[in-house]
């Protein structure tokens, strides 16, 4: 029972939200939505019984995405209005669309079967807790393939980088060359004389 | 009684709200990109779903490579998105052709 009612309230917020999210006429309201929208399908995945996920889906997307998108929209100087010019024009063809797209997608998963091991009503019962469980097979079966996402990670951090750099004409950055290309006899020495005699150069 | 049809019917919902999102908004990329995200959201809802009601965890495995993919794309795409705004002062989707390289 309570957990119908979770259901149907994580649900009905997590599809509100994404509604709010496309609709939204300021971008940091949608990102705002977006931030809602993750946090009731990661209480969707709880339900599922999948806590590492769900923990997973509050820190990468709402952590680290959310934040990313956050930050894109404010440090932006973007004239938003401009560009809903066409939203309106296309609303009644798109929502027709998406409700065919919503239809046929409702008419395969009902007359979906896939055979007896899965009937689809109870949630199976699991043997270990789920981060153990999960973490075993991660650096078991799955070691290769974990290893790549974290590859993927690298290049995304590294191509974001340096697309995002530039170098700027305006600043007098410290030159790390030349103080580590210095030699003792390039520099200045400083002596102390005695009186009628002179300097060694 | 919950059934796994339930999980099915969000995914699928959510899945077309994003491509609603980003017929919609197809001048903004910011929201396409915000769109794009709602679908592999849904796609992860749909693994979560299979892996719990069958009992074989492949689908959380497969969730968690699909979450990573999903932030590595977040930030190749906003890094493109602030060079394109750098350089032509709008984002919107009709000038992208004028890049050339």
């Amino acid at each position: 029972m309570i957990a119908s009612i979770a259901f149907y309230l994580f649900a009905t917020l997590t599809i509100a939200s994404a509604v709010a999210v496309i609709f939204a006429r300021n971008p940091v309201h949608s990102v705002l939505w977006l931030i809602v929208a993750f946090f009731n399908s990661a209480g969707l995945m709880l339900l599922l019984g999948a806590e590492f996920i769900a923990m997973l889906v509050v820190i990468v997307y709402v952590g680290a995405v959310a934040v990313l998108f956050l930050f894109v929209v404010m440090m932006l100087d973007i004239d938003f209005a401009s560009l809903r010019t066409g939203f309106t024009r296309n609303l009644p063809f798109g929502i027709l669309l998406a409700l065919v797209l919503l239809t046929e997608i409702i008419v395969a998963v009902s007359a979906w079967k896939a055979g007896p091991t899965l009937n689809g009503q109870r949630i199976a019962q699991a043997a270990q807790p789920n981060i153990v469980a999960l973490g075993q097979l991660l650096y078991s079966r799955y070691l290769f393939p974990f290893e790549i996402a974290g590859l993927i990670l690298l290049v995304a951090m590294i191509g974001a980088i340096v697309l995002t750099h530039r170098r700027r004409r305006d600043t007098r950055p410290q030159k790390a060359w030349r103080q580590i290309g210095r030699r003792p006899k390039d520099a200045i020495k400083l002596t102390d004389p005695e009186v009628g005699e002179g300097v060694q150069l | 009684m919950i059934g796994l049809a339930h999980y099915l019917t969000v995914a699928a919902i959510l899945f077309t709200i994003g491509v609603l999102g980003i017929f919609l908004n197809r001048r903004n990329v910011i929201l396409m990109l915000m769109a794009i995200e709602l679908i592999l959201l849904a796609v992860n809802i749909n693994l979560v779903a299979f892996s719990a009601y069958l009992g074989d965890l492949t689908g959380q495995v497969l969730a968690m490579f699909v979450l990573t993919v999903a932030a590595a794309e977040a930030a190749i795409g906003l890094a493109i998105l602030v060079i394109f705004f750098r350089r032509r002062g709008s984002i919107a989707v009709d000038d992208v052709n004028r890049m050339h390289g």
